[in-house]
């Protein structure tokens, strides 16, 4: 179950011919999916695409009355290969994950796919992660549909264009027997628009049709020498249908086209960008109604000579707005006009900084140095905003980084507690993390981690770390998200086959928990929809673990610490491996608030707990928040007239984990910390103890504040 | 296309969120898309979310275009950025100061144009929040830079606007931007969005209200409360008689502090003690021009503390009473209705035992083999409970014995030695005395961070003489604590001093 229910965008999949869908732009893709006839959808998630796998989800009744089949892939490379149904029959399918690390994961199926090629459309939605936001690598999905031979799509980031390029890009993959990937950038997957809906398309042709006559044919499987013959049919036939079709759809656009000597060619991707940046030069009004040509690229691969001829003839130079490094595109257009033989000049890259996020200020500024050097006498008037000089550099030491970390009540915090008291004991050890939330271990305060490979490579990326010479063991982290992935093969597998000694903690809390939420074979939730309940322990053992020890509460700083410690100094040698389990806090504090919501007002018996700092008690030296990190530990002015520090105190969004106390025992920190238990709707039994700890406690409080009142205050 | 008149008139109102997650600030995007788009004009949303949203900051941009609405699949749809330019943004809304400082470094307010609402109470970071003493931002500095920053600068504690309302900060500052009148839509359009959106509307428009007026009144700046003057109880009257005729007015405030503490530590004669170590030091400062009387002060200040040791006993003793029961009771938000339970932490090692045991068998316990082996294993105590409670009042008790305690006699020689410390130095160099009286600063907390503590405090005491023999030597004492406070392991305590010429 993910952590947004998304039970109110389900009802706008079901929006019918001419009804307007007002919504984010991942969501309108899910729609234009349903509107396009898809029979299977896959994907893995990820930001920014989760939102598309979390409201199919909750969409099952949906897409069981269209027939489609909706899969949550054990990685990208299981949802690239799931594309495999579209190679032999007209089924439609589509998947979906974070590029580029998604992918890298899949591109040995993508790379199958596309040497066979499909009879059904078939699109891979990937989401574009580069730029701010981006939480993995800067690199580009365009390379991918280069070296595979896959059409790139990258629309304008507008809700019709999106929702036009889902529908244009099946019929651009059957037209062309070609698989299409539709590229999307962080924001515009989180675009909130409109666009005009058309009625859900069941498929013509069914999965149940395909497996009731099943089709074969040898020269779609990749093997010699039908492989050769795909790589003719690339060229061959492939790829002139892709141009025919672009061009016959009108899939690129040419925006303010005039006879200016000079213009501008965009990645579909950027455009609102640009024409933000024309507008405040003055050259465009807020409709996009742009002074200067402009070649709208949404499709960014194939380059369609023919509309490349059709721009620059006439032209002097033409400035092309490529985001991302290598400069596929302008390498490609140099080719184009050589060949062709036009005198126009590709600009590019020496106008733009070569890395980097392309905003509207360095637009403004590349576009003024290509204006300026064109020298046109048709373009003029432009002129760049003053800049705004503000010097705020006084601000810099006052600003402090505020990078995500652990949320309050985490259960993967205490872990990192555990990890830092035991290195405390024993000395630092090298630790390779992996990918997931667990990974905020790297920052402050924990400061554990050395580098981080790949989802589910935690336990691989410490591979060379075996040796006799020393005593010292390597520690790697991995979630059970990563374990599923691949991590059992790739990490714990490898590590029991080539005789590692060294030690692996599985982060277990229920979800792939950085992603959304999402349930994965551990889960131990409930899910109709799939098998959950299937413990990593089992898998573990299954591979020939021999030492596995697992902690059922995470929170249990004491045993966390001593589990570590054994693993650590154990004289035994060969792979170890910790399952430190607990609920992801985010979602069990979705799954329960309401509920206990729900029974105090019903009456009945709720207790609540929350901790605290006693202030007259805390020193203000702030060791337990340096061994915890959770946001609701907070600082507050010390309120004793003689103490200037700080003191610690818990603020209202503490969900009573019980980490800040277990530190207390574990580290024997101070004895500040005091748990509350609230009790709603107390019984006769509790009302009846409570009369008498007033009675009795009372009294003695009596006698100390007499004393106290003589002393004063 | 390009004959076509441009009408540059028609602008975009471009309106940046930031906000850290979970604190609703996609919330107040939407309200505000849905608010322009009930009016009949085009708005767009965006943000960058994904891992963000645990806890870090995050962007929201809005834009608005004031233009009439066209049907969706129309050609000539506005062209809405993603995401802000500097120098182009017409509101930025922050949801707390030093997310505001943010707005400011990365160019978004700026004076041409820009009206920054940002609510001015402080969610620490991490690198304030994990510092061994004090090193949060001040919040003036801040405070200045967003006034001088900003062509209209508003700023009230939104935070604490929407606590009372019993809501989310989004909702209040919804409340500020309805009540700046920035946008062209009336209060009723602003509360129909909060009705609309449907979750916690009454608390919402509570604190919605609760924006809105703060930007009626003028200063809507919440001055904290000074904090009440200590005042002596009937037992300290002799006490208070013998500060009035012995010592400057200018040190009563914190001497009457001292004395009060100490009394309800153990009793008036410790109290009195206090005044008796402290006279001569007085007659140290007094010949001292400047009448500032910054030696007794400090001194003053650090000796009650240092008396006032938190030993087993003290914190039982502070566990126990009602003040704390209620302290409790307000801060965990509870209601009459329902029924408290408190438990209380504990982790007492053989050296806290031996602490509060009278000296001798203090000192035996701490050699004695046999008790080591016990293991100490962390304790829970239901203070609430009559059990615990009583095994807390048990432990106080034991506050008529402290004065044989083994720490008792340990922190006395070393209080004595202090002192002396102090008092020698003070005809030489007062402002190096003044630092000495300081460096009690530096021991703090229990159990390893106070063994720590103790052990930097001497560290630095012990350069005394190499300390003596810099140019400023009381500047080079402050720097020795600062740096004993910068980490944990010592590193730039150590570094600082091999620093000093031996």
């Amino acid at each position: 179950m993910a952590e947004r229910s998304f039970s109110r965008e389900v009802e706008k999949l079901r929006l019918k011919a001419g009804e307007e869908f007002r919504g984010e732009g991942i969501l309108a893709v899910a729609k234009a999916l349903l509107q396009s006839g898809v029979s299977y959808v896959a994907g893995y998630q990820g930001s920014p695409i989760s939102h598309l796998m979390d409201v199919f989800t909750d969409a099952n009744d949906l897409l069981a009355e269209l027939d489609i089949r909706f899969e949550h892939s054990a990685s990208e490379a299981t949802a690239a290969a799931t594309l495999a149904a579209s190679i032999n029959y007209p089924l439609r399918g589509a998947i979906t994950f974070k590029s580029t690390v998604g992918t890298n994961v899949a591109s040995d199926a993508l790379a199958n796919l596309a040497s066979g090629g499909v009879t059904g459309g078939a699109l891979v939605i990937v989401g574009e992660d580069y730029g701010e936001g981006s939480s993995i690598m800067q690199e580009r999905s365009h390379a991918f549909a280069m070296k595979s031979q896959m059409w790139l799509l990258d629309p304008r980031p507008s809700l019709p264009a999106i929702v036009r390029a889902v529908e244009t890009g099946f019929e651009l993959s059957e037209a062309s027997n070609t698989p299409v990937m539709l590229a999307l950038r962080v924001r515009a997957c989180h675009v909130h628009g409109r666009f005009t809906a058309k009625d859900n398309r069941r498929a013509a042709f069914s999965l149940s049709d395909a497996m009731e006559q099943p089709v074969r044919d040898i020269n779609r499987i990749v093997l010699p020498p039908a492989s050769f013959l795909h790589e003719r049919e690339k060229t061959q036939q492939r790829w002139p249908a892709a141009v025919e079709y672009i061009q016959r759809a009108g899939l690129n656009e040419f925006h303010g086209e005039n006879d200016a000597d000079i213009g501008i060619i965009v990645q579909g991707g950027l455009y609102n960008t640009l024409i933000r940046a024309l507008e405040l030069l003055g050259l465009s009004d807020a409709r996009g109604r742009c002074r200067l040509p402009l070649y709208v690229l949404n499709v960014t691969y194939p380059i369609i000579d023919a509309e490349v001829h059709r721009f620059c003839l006439g032209k002097q130079a033409v400035l092309m707005i490529e985001e991302g490094q290598p400069e596929f595109i302008e390498h490609n257009l140099n080719t184009v006009v050589r060949k062709l033989d036009l005198s126009t000049r590709i600009c590019g890259k020496q106008f733009f900084p070569q890395a980097g996020e392309y905003t509207a200020t360095v637009m403004m500024e590349a576009l003024t140095g290509f204006l300026d050097a064109c020298k046109s006498n048709q373009i003029s008037g432009y002129e760049k905003p003053a800049e705004i000089i503000q010097d705020n550099s006084a601000l810099d030491p006052l600003i402090h980084p505020r990078p995500p970390s652990f949320c309050t009540g985490c259960p993967e915090r205490p872990i990192f507690t555990a990890m830092k008291l035991v290195q405390q004991e024993i000395g630092e050890h090298h630790v390779s993390c992996d990918i997931g939330c667990h990974l905020f271990s790297i920052l402050p305060p924990f400061n554990i981690g050395a580098s981080t490979m790949g989802y589910g490579l935690g336990w691989a990326s410490n591979a060379a770390f075996n040796t006799p010479k020393t005593q010292r063991r390597a520690i790697s982290v991995m979630g059970d998200g990563g374990f599923w992935h691949n991590g059992l093969t790739s990490g714990v597998g490898n590590a029991v086959f080539n005789k590692s000694d060294s030690v692996l903690i599985v982060v277990d809390n229920r979800y792939t928990a950085a992603t959304g939420g999402q349930d994965i074979l551990s889960s131990t939730a409930k899910n109709s929809l799939r098998t959950t309940n299937q413990p990593i322990e089992k898998a573990v053992a299954g591979v020939g673990v021999d030492w596995i020890r697992t902690i059922p509460r995470t929170y249990n700083v004491d045993q966390m610490r001593a589990v570590l410690r054994e693993a650590l100094t154990t004289s035994r040698r060969g792979p170890k491996v910790i399952i430190a389990q607990s609920e992801c806090m985010l979602n069990k504090q979705r799954r329960l608030k309401p509920l206990m919501r729900q029974l105090a007002l019903e009456g009945r018996r709720v207790v609540r707990e929350r901790f605290g700092v006693d202030d007259d008690i805390c020193t203000g030296d702030h060791s337990c928040i340096r061994l915890s990190g959770c946001p609701s530990l907070a600082i507050k002015d010390n309120p004793d007239p003689l103490r200037d520090d700080p003191v610690a105190c818990v603020t209202s969004s503490c969900v009573g984990c019980g980490l800040c106390g277990e530190t207390v025992q574990a580290a024997a920190l101070c004895p500040s910390f005091f748990r509350a238990r609230i009790i709603s709707n107390p019984t006769a039994w509790d009302h009846f103890k409570a009369g008498i700890r007033r009675v009795v406690i009372g009294f003695f409080q009596k006698t100390i504040e007499r004393r106290m009142k003589l002393h004063g205050q | 296309m390009g004959s076509k008149e441009i009408i540059m008139s028609e602008k975009a109102i471009c309106i940046a969120i930031l906000a850290m997650g979970g604190e609703g600030g996609g919330v107040l995007a939407d309200w505000i898309v849905d608010l322009a788009e009930q009016a009949g004009f085009h708005a767009q949303t965006t943000s960058v979310p994904g891992v963000a949203q645990r806890t870090g900051a995050t962007i929201y941009y809005v834009e608005i275009y004031p233009g009439a609405n066209s049907a969706p699949n129309d050609d000539c749809q506005p062209v809405l950025s993603l995401m802000p330019v500097p120098g182009h943004v017409d509101i930025v809304i922050a949801s707390e100061l030093m997310e505001a400082g943010r707005a400011i470094q990365r160019g978004l307010v700026t004076r041409n144009k820009t009206t920054l609402i940002a609510s001015t109470h402080r969610v620490y970071s991490m690198t304030e929040k994990m510092a061994m003493g004090d090193s949060r931002v001040d919040s003036k500095k801040l405070i200045s830079a967003a006034a001088s920053a900003a062509q209209r600068f508003i700023h009230a504690d939104f935070a604490s606007l929407a606590q009372k309302s019993e809501s989310v900060i989004s909702a209040a500052l919804f409340g500020a931007l309805a009540g700046a009148r920035l946008l062209p839509f009336s209060r009723d359009d602003f509360e129909a969005a909060i009705r609309r959106g449907g979750v916690g509307i009454k608390s919402s428009l509570a604190a919605f209200a609760a924006g809105f007026d703060s930007i009626q009144t003028s200063d809507a700046t919440v001055t904290a409360a000074s904090p009440a003057k200590p005042m002596p109880g009937p037992a300290l009257a002799r006490l208070v008689q013998r500060i009035d005729l012995k010592f400057p007015i200018e040190s009563h405030a914190v001497l009457h502090a001292g004395i009060i503490r100490l009394a309800d530590y153990q009793d008036v004669a410790y109290a009195g003690e206090f005044l008796d170590y402290l006279e001569p030091i007085l007659l140290q400062d007094s010949p001292h021009g400047d009448a500032r009387y910054g030696l007794l002060h400090e001194a003053a200040r650090h000796l009650a503390l240092w008396m006032s040791y938190n030993d087993a006993i003290r914190v039982a003793d502070l566990k126990i009473r009602r003040k704390r029961f209620e302290r409790v009771e307000n801060e965990v938000e509870y209601r009459e209705d329902q029924l408290l339970e408190i438990d209380d932490f504990f982790h007492p090692r053989i050296e806290e035992i031996a602490d509060i045991m009278p000296a001798g068998f203090g000192r035996w316990l701490l050699k004695s083999k046999l008790l080591q082996r016990f293991k100490m294993g962390g304790r829970v105590i239901k203070t609430t409970s009559v059990r615990g409670y009583m095994q807390l009042y048990v432990v106080s008790s034991l506050r008529r014995w402290r004065r044989s305690s083994l720490r008792f006699q340990l922190e006395r020689q070393r209080i004595l030695a202090w002192l002396d410390l102090i008092r020698s130095t003070a005809s030489i160099n007062y402002e190096l005395a003044v630092a000495i009286a300081k460096a009690q600063k530096l021991i703090k907390g229990y159990g390893d961070t106070h063994h720590r503590g103790n052990s930097n405090f001497d560290a630095v005491l012990n350069a005394l003489t190499r300390i003596q023999a810099q140019n400023n030597p009381a500047a080079t004492m402050e720097q020795l604590i600062h740096a004993a406070l910068a980490d944990e392991n010592g590193l730039a305590l150590k570094k600082a001093l091999d620093a000093l010429a031996p």
